[in-house]
């Protein structure tokens, strides 16, 4: 087979990783800058025999989505910020029942309305807790169209291996724009699929963990095994309780899927940071200018690094851990926000490094000079 | 209950979390003997509920049961449906799930048709908050919310799904069992969305606060206010204030959603061979 070289834009790409992943239902609700995800999903779902379907709203959408997984089909919805935020309330069910679901946000400037065409990276915090109460989550943010297809295949894997919402965070930088892209062999993609009963087990407890490692085998609605959920804490069985102890027990476990797998869900990129004084943070469409920067300035002889967060939640504690082996003295974080990455990089830095904000609110991506113009700043008051 | 029907229900979940003289019960063992009736199949019914009073029977229900957020049951009932159409999908609602912060999911559910039958726990109020007035609520009556009397106009919720497009109409009452078995059962046979109001108590605080008696009382009441449909029909609307119109208000054979998009797959998987 010869390879498959296309020009692709990032919502494109997000649809075909989908459908190599195996997507087969999408529930949504327009809006500007993921509306082609739908429009996309819409006119292949059909052709593999998969189902679209156009909700209310955003708050059905999340349900509906939730509906067809527990039904046995990979699914997926996508939206930005105002639809992000309504479906916050049934990603929460989802992160309590543990359906697997992907949700793709492609941010645009925020809050309210805001600037609908434009990029932004505003939902950082959103993404990790705007739904209520502890709950675990994933988040990854792909870079390039190329990335966008591998990330939204991985957001299928990790959903689906940790029982688990994923979200896919994009921003319309990178969902709008156009690359050539080589996209891989549908035998060389590796496909993670939900962890099914073992035939041995006859009396079937949803939620009672079989394998000691804090990840479920799941029966899908209508394969013969009728179980219950529910959005209220539940004991191994599925059924309401509020036990301390069966609480305790649940939440402390769905921490744990996670966090005791953070070396397989967390990746991140390093570029020149053995020998850096200043390592550039970011993830997403900002990486681009940042790694164009990066490439600028070491040509000056300047020692900068760029650390590039693939996974954002969990955060990479062992990335920034991992440059205190080096002689990086200062972090600054770049993102289209007002610093709310920073917060958290500053936390795990524990005071080892100076961490500085390179940030842009209004509609526009930082540039490579930008970034430039910040590091020469950072080593003047160094 | 008859023993044959004990399969049907997760003893060991038992006892219920409703209070004496609730009529949640009745609508539940409705369901049950309507589904034993048919002979359905337990491992294809799907039963999905929202949140309330009301929305907790599927707990106590031996099927692929789903307890999902406030007002969302259909929406998820319509992902399940659309991924799996083998599978027989029903939604348990409470009257302020269903109109209140569910009313778009309800009304677009029945626009599309799609196979679901909707059973309305309808017991005027928001029971389980303790109380406070529903879309439900008649004009007139107290709730903690309407410590003045409600001003609200209710929802006539028959009316309200069948101009959304519901194929299946029909109101029955926690005191009319035998009937309300048999509309169920109409409504679980019927190919599109169907939707079955039912009028239902709520003593603690409906009752209470309205004093309007123990359990029994409110259950005469509901006698001596229904009436069937075609009586109905030849009243003036004077005539009909105050009176529980029960019965079948419509039965329409339309395309159903789910095998429309089966078409759309046909269509969508022909244009692909022909290139
Ligand atoms: C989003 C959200 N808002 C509010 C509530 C609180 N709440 C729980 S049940 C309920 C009303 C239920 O009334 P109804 O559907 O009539 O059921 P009933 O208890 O009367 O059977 C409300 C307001 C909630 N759980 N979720
Ligand atoms: S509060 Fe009302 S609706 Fe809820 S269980 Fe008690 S009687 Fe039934
Ligand atoms: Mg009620």
């Amino acid at each position: 087979m010869s390879k498959k070289i296309m020009l692709l834009q990032g919502n494109e790409a997000c649809v075909e990783g989908a459908l190599a992943a195996g997507m087969r239902f999408y529930a949504g609700y327009p809006i500007t800058p993921s509306t082609e995800i739908a429009e996309i999903s819409a006119e292949k779902l059909p052709k593999v025999g998969g189902k679209f379907i156009q909700m209310e709203d955003e708050l059905a959408s999340m349900g509906a989505v939730i509906g067809a997984s527990l039904a046995g089909l990979k699914s997926m919805t996508a939206t930005s910020g105002p639809g992000f935020s309504l479906k916050q309330e049934n990603i929460g069910f989802a992160c309590l029942t543990e359906v697997p679901c992907v949700v793709v946000n492609v941010q645009r400037g925020g809050p309210s309305t805001g600037l609908p065409t434009l990029p932004a990276q505003g939902d950082v915090m959103q993404t990790r807790w705007g739904t209520h109460g502890d709950h675990p989550i994933i988040v990854i943010s792909p870079f390039s169209v190329r990335e966008v297809y591998d990330m939204t295949i991985r957001a299928f894997n990790l959903s689906e291996k940790y029982r688990v919402p994923c979200i896919l965070l994009m921003d319309e930088v990178v969902a709008h724009m156009r690359e050539r892209v080589e996209l891989p062999e549908k035998s060389s993609i590796d496909i993670i699929n939900r962890k099914k009963i073992k035939p041995t087990i006859l009396d079937y407890k949803p939620y009672m963990d079989y394998d000691g490692d804090c990840i479920l085998p799941m029966a899908n609605f209508g394969e013969g095994i009728p179980y219950h959920v529910t959005g209220l804490i539940h004991d191994i069985s599925g059924s309401p309780s509020s036990d301390q102890k069966v609480t305790k027990t649940l939440l402390n476990r769905l921490m744990s899927k996670i966090y005791n797998n953070v070396a397989d869900i967390i990746e991140y990129e390093k570029i020149y940071t053995e020998d850096a004084e200043t390592v550039i943070v970011t993830f997403g469409t900002t990486a681009r200018s940042v790694l164009r920067a990066v490439c600028l300035l070491r040509q000056e002889g300047l020692k900068i690094g760029l650390l590039r967060l693939k996974t954002i939640w969990p955060f990479a504690h062992m990335a920034i851990k991992e440059l205190t082996q080096t002689p990086v003295k200062n972090l600054i974080v770049a993102e289209m926000n007002y610093g709310q990455l920073m917060e958290t990089v500053k936390a795990s830095a524990e005071g080892a490094f100076s961490v500085y904000g390179l940030n842009k609110y209004n509609g526009e991506l930082i540039t490579p000079q930008e970034v430039i113009d910040k590091v020469k700043e950072v080593a003047e008051r160094a | 209950m008859r023993k044959e029907l004990q399969k049907y229900f997760r003893n060991d979940k038992l006892p219920h979390i409703w209070c004496p003289g609730c009529g949640h019960g009745i609508i539940t063992g409705a369901v049950i003997r309507a589904i034993d009736n048919l002979n359905l199949e337990q491992s294809k019914i799907c039963i999905v509920s929202g949140i309330g009073c009301s929305s907790r029977a599927p707990g106590y229900m031996n099927f692929n049961t789903l307890h999902t957020t406030h007002g969302r049951a259909l929406a998820f009932a319509t992902g399940i449906k659309m991924a799996n159409h083998d599978l027989k999908v029903i939604v348990l609602t409470g009257d302020g799930d269903c109109s209140a912060i569910g009313g778009n999911h309800f009304i677009h559910a029945a626009r599309r048709n799609i196979d679901i039958t909707t059973i309305v726990f309808n017991n005027s109020i928001y029971g389980m908050t303790s109380g406070q007035y529903s879309p439900m609520t008649p004009k007139g009556a107290f709730a903690t919310t309407a410590p003045y009397g409600n001003i609200d106009r209710n929802f006539d919720l028959c009316k309200l799904g069948q101009s959304a497009g519901a194929t299946y109409v029909a109101r029955g009452t926690v005191y009319h069992v035998p009937q309300l078995i048999k509309l169920i059962e109409k409504a679980l046979k019927h190919k599109g969305f169907s939707l079955i109001d039912v009028v239902d108590i709520c003593p603690t605080y409906f009752g209470r606060r309205n004093k309007m008696g123990s359990p029994v009382i409110m259950m005469e009441k509901i006698r001596e206010m229904s009436i069937t449909a075609k009586t109905a029909a030849k009243l003036s609307p004077e005539e009909l204030s105050g009176k529980i119109v029960i019965g079948e208000f419509c039965e329409e054979k339309a395309p159903e959603y789910t095998k429309e998009y089966n078409k759309i797959i046909k269509k969508a998987q022909g244009g692909n061979q022909n290139g």
